[in-house]
């Protein structure tokens, strides 16, 4: 008779590891995601006078998850201490979070060229969106809302308070527009950046 | 040369929800189109009912001198009509296709409403994505059904 092989629920879903190949990376259905993201929307747009109000409620929404989300990641990960770095978050997000949402990394993740205190992350095809056409009347409604919200739940929770917006970005070089999360830290942040610096530089 | 003239898409009460051309030679008048839905709609419920053999879901097909009229109709009573050259191949597959474009960017828009008009700009970018491939399409499967690729492929 074989031993029963445990399975992977055997172990507990914090002490499971990140998934570094593809394949194994458990996926939920998109169009079943795609139904409950777009009755998320519907749910919104009954209870918000404006655009920039059903926005704020996809924001507050996303919040929620990326407070856990990196609580999970970073059980997953068994990291021990935490990155006082702006870039090592940043880069946690955009290489660890990203494909843990939508299987693959973010397209770029930049700094403006205008404020020190700015920084970017694009997806060029924001999974989130990909159904949705939005009309004349909504026109600067951005789909990307949520993950703006996660984003900032993310970086909130790990200390580091930004103010976090989606952007849609027109490419010359493609019809779609480019989904730009924009994250403006507190001057909390840059001070301490700032501090970590001049520590570096002894 | 297989060529598709134009989609229409009925709601289940009857009204004309989308229509789109492809040929512009074959561009039917906006209320030639309306009237053509509601008599479809009609006529298909009537077959269903008189026809002789048990379980028919109505008209399939329409076989005129200069056209085919081919009918999908999903389980929620939509139904998807292509005008078509004729005898033009695959065209159930081709209706399926649009069928499951349908379910992707109409019903998965939050922006949509049920049985409304369909004004999507990416269905309609699909819808003639999907057209323009068709003759790959025969390509691809010359004889057999096409079985439907995964979203997105």
């Amino acid at each position: 008779m074989s031993r029963a092989v445990p399975s992977k629920h055997a172990l507990n879903i914090i002490d499971r590891p990140i998934a570094r190949n593809k394949l194994d990376i458990p996926t939920v259905s998109l169009s079943a995601f795609a139904y409950l993201f777009s009755e998320l929307i519907s749910y919104a747009m009954d209870r918000a006078a404006s655009i920039t109000e059903l926005e704020d409620r996809l924001d507050r929404v996303g919040y929620d998850v990326g407070c856990r989300m990196l609580e999970l990641l970073s059980y997953r990960e068994k990291a021990t201490r935490r990155k006082p770095e702006i870039l090592d978050m940043l880069k946690h997000i955009h290489s660890a979070a990203w494909p843990y949402m939508f299987g693959k990394t973010a397209d770029d993740l930049q700094q403006a060229n205008a404020a020190d205190d700015e920084y970017m992350i694009s997806d060029n095809d924001l999974l989130l969106g990909r159904f949705i056409s939005i009309p004349k009347s909504y026109s600067s409604f951005v789909p990307g809302s949520l993950v703006a919200g996660i984003v900032r739940g993310m970086l909130d929770s790990a200390g580091f308070p930004a103010r976090v917006s989606a952007h849609f970005v027109e490419q010359p070089s493609s019809s779609k527009p480019t989904t730009t999360i924009l994250i403006k830290f507190d001057a909390s942040v840059m001070q301490r950046q700032a501090a970590l610096d001049a520590a570096k530089r002894g | 040369m297989s060529l598709i003239y134009s989609l229409y898409v009925i709601n289940k009460s009857g009204g004309l929800i989308y229509s789109r051309d492809f040929e512009p030679s074959a561009k039917l008048d906006l209320n030639d189109t309306l009237r053509l839905a509601s008599i479809w709609h009609s006529l298909h419920a009537i077959a269903s009912q008189l026809s002789p053999a048990p379980g028919c879901g109505g008209i399939e097909l329409l076989q005129a001198e200069s056209f085919d009229l081919h009918c999908l109709q999903a389980p929620t009573g939509t139904k998807f009509l292509l005008m078509v050259e004729p005898q033009c191949p695959q065209v159930t597959a081709l209706l399926g296709r649009i069928y499951e474009l349908y379910s992707d960017f109409v019903m998965k828009n939050p922006f949509y409403e049920v049985e409304q008009v369909i004004k999507c700009e990416l269905f309609d970018e699909a819808v003639d994505l999907a057209v323009k491939r068709y003759p790959l399409m025969l390509l691809a499967a010359p004889q057999q059904a096409l079985v439907l690729g995964p979203l997105g492929a």
